[in-house]
């Protein structure tokens, strides 16, 4: 009579998200933050991607006493990161009872060929995407939610522009695309027919899809739920400005009021200092993290 | 025609409007306080209770709601809108911001974390077979006023409950097909 951690369930969760913003946390007082301004979840790390990118080396799963100590803190829901095809990462953190897996290409990946096999997990799994392709080959994989990659760590929203419109833009295709011709899309894009042809009648992906990589203002979280996401990761751009608090609300207000140019104007002004930026075409190729995991 | 609105704060706001439109009502989003004139209903639905809680209290919905219900809206909260709705809630949660017009008092995240999250029917009272109940992370009523008329219950409590013109369930009827309790809702917006 009861059956638990369905594909709708895990996918249900996703949902719940939705209009919310999701942000990067290292330590319980952060996560206290994240909770007070109104986060719907909180990514519990040992470092936010900006300084994964200046430590360098191999960057591996939180340790679990972090993760914990977030999780006893607040009622919010919590995820957590594993490497790209680290399994046994991901059993360790469906063990300790996070929410949310993110298997994420801001960590070093541990298999360069095969992602996880999702569907064998009670924990869902939320996916980076640059396109259609990469996006619906997560969701075969059993990830029951998407993000745009972008470029973690950056501060410039320049690369979740790109994935969000091509996404949005091969979605296009595939709902012009008629009944005979989408097997050759399905093809070229590598992916299945049968879900090519869910996203064709729905003229959507078939799960929620939230905005991440690079995310460093409210303007910027305005910017990418008008193109169509459903909701907001901010990783490095809270913890790393100068008044976390008062940022974090700010992106939570400006991601719900994110039409209204009033509200936004309002919550936009007196932040202080946003987190540093790079410029993309500065980082070297090994250093892109989006072109892990496709 | 009845027009229902959904909040639209955050959570599951297409999901619920889709599902009126199929019962042939009119929905309405619902993101300030001017959207709530000429409502015969609100849903409030699933998402994350507190961020739900605190971004109402900001934009004063809040105060607006209570007021338009006072004026005879009904309500219709689903998980976090159960959450939103109960006048206390257990285990720390007592200063969350939330409407409190439900004399029920709630258990949030009762069954657990997401793991622990499942589908069962529910038979609900006044609908004659089971409804598909998708549970996430979901509260129950632990304690129930006299003025409650409890709905359906499981072992770890009741899961759905109406008091006048409120209506509150634990599960998600939005992510379903099945249109028996917006129908039920409906009834309700009418009386």
């Amino acid at each position: 009579m009861k059956e638990q951690s369905t594909y709708r369930v895990k996918k249900g969760m996703a949902q719940m998200q939705k209009g919310g913003v999701i942000m990067d946390v290292t330590t319980p007082e952060q996560a206290k933050i994240a909770e007070n301004a109104g986060a719907v979840a909180v990514m519990a790390l040992e470092r936010v991607p900006a300084d994964i990118r200046s430590a360098g080396g191999v960057a591996r799963m939180a340790d679990p006493e972090i993760i914990l100590a977030i999780m006893e803190t607040v009622s919010i829901p919590v995820m957590a990161k594993v490497r790209i095809g680290h399994f046994a990462e991901a059993q360790i953190l469906e063990e300790l009872g996070v929410d949310y897996i993110d298997e994420s290409e801001v960590l070093t990946p541990a298999d360069e060929q095969y992602h996880i096999n999702k569907h064998l997990f009670k924990v869902p799994f939320v996916c980076g995407a640059r396109n259609l392709g990469e996006a619906l080959r997560r969701i075969s994989e059993g990830a029951a939610m998407i993000r745009t990659k972008g470029e973690p760590g950056t501060g410039n929203v320049v690369e979740a522009v790109r994935h969000t419109r091509m996404v949005m833009e091969q979605i296009r295709q595939a709902v012009y695309t008629p009944d005979d011709e989408l097997v050759v899309l399905a093809k070229e894009l590598g992916v299945s027919l049968e879900l090519l042809k869910k996203v064709k009648q729905e003229g959507r992906l078939p799960v929620v899809n939230f905005a991440a990589g690079g995310i460093a203002t409210p303007a910027d979280a305005a910017l990418m739920m008008q193109l169509g996401c459903d909701g907001i990761f901010v990783g490095s751009g809270i913890f790393k400005s100068a008044d976390p608090a008062q940022r974090a609300e700010a992106i939570v207000q400006a991601t719900l009021h994110y039409n209204d140019p009033a509200v936004l104007a309002k919550v936009s002004r007196g932040l202080g200092e946003a987190m540093p930026g790079l410029e993309i075409s500065s980082l070297a190729h090994a250093d892109r993290m989006q072109e892990r995991g496709i | 025609m009845a027009a229902i609105g959904v909040l639209s704060v955050q959570g599951a706001v297409s999901e619920h409007i889709d599902l009126i439109r199929r019962c042939g009502a009119e929905a309405l989003p619902v993101k300030k306080p001017a959207d709530l004139k000429r409502l015969d209903g609100l849903i409030i639905p699933g998402g994350e209770s507190t961020t739900i809680g605190s971004l109402m209290k900001i934009y004063g919905l809040n105060d607006a709601i209570t007021v338009r219900h006072h004026e005879g809206m009904a309500v219709f909260g689903t998980c976090a809108g159960m959450v939103i709705l109960a006048r206390e809630l257990l285990d720390g949660y007592r200063e969350q911001p939330r409407l409190a017009l439900m004399d029920i008092i709630v258990r949030r995240n009762a069954f657990g974390r997401q793991k622990e999250s499942f589908e069962a029917p529910v038979l609900v009272k006044g609908i004659d077979t089971p409804v598909e109940g998708v549970f996430i992370r979901a509260p129950v009523i632990v304690e129930a006023g006299n003025a409650v008329e409890v709905l359906a219950a499981r072992e770890e409590g009741i899961v759905a409950a109406r008091q006048g013109k409120l209506l509150a369930v634990s599960f998600h009827p939005e992510l379903t097909d099945d249109l028996r309790m917006h129908r039920f809702f409906l009834e309700m917006c009418r009386a």
